[in-house]
């Protein structure tokens, strides 16, 4: 099956612009389903991205993180053709990793 | 003297989709233009294609940010898959359409001669299953809005052609989507034009509001606020539901005709599709 | 021409048992629930015709429907009477877009 993860990482000088487009329900457990009874949260805990095995950006999300989450950031370092190691873990235990060569 | 007073008359009536009753599509989507092009005088006129975001400077750097990585993509794969599944029977969609289905979105929807309707690309994916010994999927569900996405990727960049041939049933069917949408509705009272044509730009809530004029060529579109892709007959339902009137089935007449209405005069737009929104 | 005490007192009597404009009208009956309730469907449903309900009508339906089912017919009918009211003003909406519309077109 297709990685749930998408990066596009460039190389910008001194520093490395990243984009990632992540599936994910990022379901909050306050929506109701068709029959009225709660879909239950299911929501991704940590998100990392490692570069040259360092982590360079963390993010500690909950149910107030939106559907399909787009992040934008950008770290110091990072050359082309380095690696870029994204992996997220949720709150159901599930998890993915990708990686991805900096642009 | 008599001869040229005949020969005008001849001339006048036999106007290319124009019947005696003065409706005159070429006029109004001139005219439709017109305004809005004044209106927003700094606005290209493709541009409108793009909605609050030909309107918006902070909105569009943050859509344009996002468009190298577009919410939609996910809808937009899951579009590609499901139009290239065969039905049961062995067939594809692509068997339904002209050019096997690939850039054609910007014609519709058409005027069908043989049941003399309006026939929008929502509803031709319908009949397509149902031809074929599908059960039709509904109009506002993500399997409809993945498809739909999926055609309208294909037609990026194509302007929009929406054909009124001369034929009364389908002037009435322009002049009715024309009615609907200038007719005040629902406990606000609101028309379409309320919204999308006295106040484009300006804010509904939250909202930055669009302009009528290149309003469908995004469609289907990827809604922040739903959290999925959307088909017109979404929008549409969800629209009368907003100013409190109960919303009309899916694909009624007057949703058909309000399509056809609003395709035609943004004829020349590009298609844009699918879009994303707040 | 002098009243007497006595006259007045009787006076008094008399128009403490008529019932007049008294607010403690005799309570809604499940009878007249259902001719409220009858009166808003079709107004509904004439709205219906006319291709412009409004969601407030429905709820309000609804509303009737669910107090009478508690047997609360006051309330029933008050529900009642308010979606005909609503349908109504729904249609006289659609009655005067008839020709209203044509004052927000674009020509």
């Amino acid at each position: 099956m297709a990685s749930s993860i998408r990066v596009r990482a460039i190389a910008n000088g001194e520093t490395t612009d990243v984009q990632t487009l992540i599936q994910h329900p990022m379901d909050s457990g306050f929506i109701k389903d068709d029959k009225g009874a709660f879909i239950p949260a299911h929501y991704i805990k940590e998100l990392t991205f490692e570069h040259n095995g360092k982590p360079v950006f963390i993010a500690d999300w909950g149910t107030a993180v939106s559907k399909d989450p787009y992040v934008k950031f950008a770290f110091k370092g990072g050359a082309k053709g380095d690696d870029l190691k994204v992996s997220w873990i949720d709150n159901k235990g599930e998890s993915d990793i990708a990686t991805f060569k900096i642009q | 003297m008599r001869f040229w007073l005949t020969t005008l008359a001849i001339l006048w009536v036999a106007h290319p989709a124009c019947a005696a009753d003065g409706i005159d599509p070429a006029a109004d989507a001139r005219a439709f233009r017109n305004f809005f092009v004044q209106k927003f005088p700094n606005v290209k006129l493709e541009d409108f294609a793009n909605g609050p975001y030909a309107l918006n400077e902070d909105m569009r750097r943050q859509w344009e940010e996002k468009e190298q990585f577009p919410p939609y993509e996910f809808s937009l794969e899951m579009g590609k898959e499901l139009f290239a599944k065969p039905f049961v029977n062995g067939k594809h969609y692509a068997d339904c359409f002209p050019d096997r289905g690939i850039g054609v979105r910007q014609d519709y929807p058409q005027f069908d001669d043989k049941s003399g309707k309006v026939v929008t690309l929502e509803l031709a994916l319908n009949r397509c299953r149902e031809a074929n010994g599908e059960r039709a999927i509904t109009y506002t569900g993500d399997d409809m809005a993945a498809l739909t996405a999926y055609m309208a990727f294909t037609s990026r960049g194509k302007p929009f052609n929406i054909k009124i041939p001369d034929d009364p049933r389908a002037l009435e069917a322009y002049e009715n989507g024309k009615r609907y949408f200038y007719t005040r509705r629902g406990q606000l009272n609101f028309s379409c034009a309320t919204c999308h044509v006295q106040n484009p730009g300006e804010r509904l809530r939250a909202e930055v509001l669009a302009p009528a004029l290149g309003i469908l060529n995004a469609m289907p579109i990827y809604r922040s606020e739903w959290g999925s892709m959307g088909t017109t007959s979404r929008r549409f339902t969800t629209c009368n539901s907003q100013v409190r009137g109960v919303p009309l089935e899916p694909q009624s007449d007057e949703y058909r005709d309000l399509e056809y209405f609003l395709s035609y005069v943004s004829n020349g737009l590009p298609i844009s599709g699918p879009g994303s929104r707040p | 021409m002098r009243i007497s005490l006595r006259a007045v007192i009787r006076l008094c009597q008399v128009l403490v048992v008529l019932p007049l404009g008294s607010a403690a009208h005799a309570a809604n009956s499940e009878t007249d629930f259902k001719a409220a309730y009858a009166a808003a469907d079709a107004a509904e449903r004439e709205a219906g015709r006319l291709r412009n309900q409004w969601l407030a009508t429905e709820a309000a339906l609804t509303e009737a429907k669910k107090a009478a089912e508690k047997r609360d017919f006051d309330q029933a009918v008050a529900a009642a009477r308010e979606a005909e009211a609503l349908a109504k003003a729904s249609i006289f909406q659609a009655t005067n877009e008839k020709e209203a519309w044509k004052t927000l077109e674009i020509r």
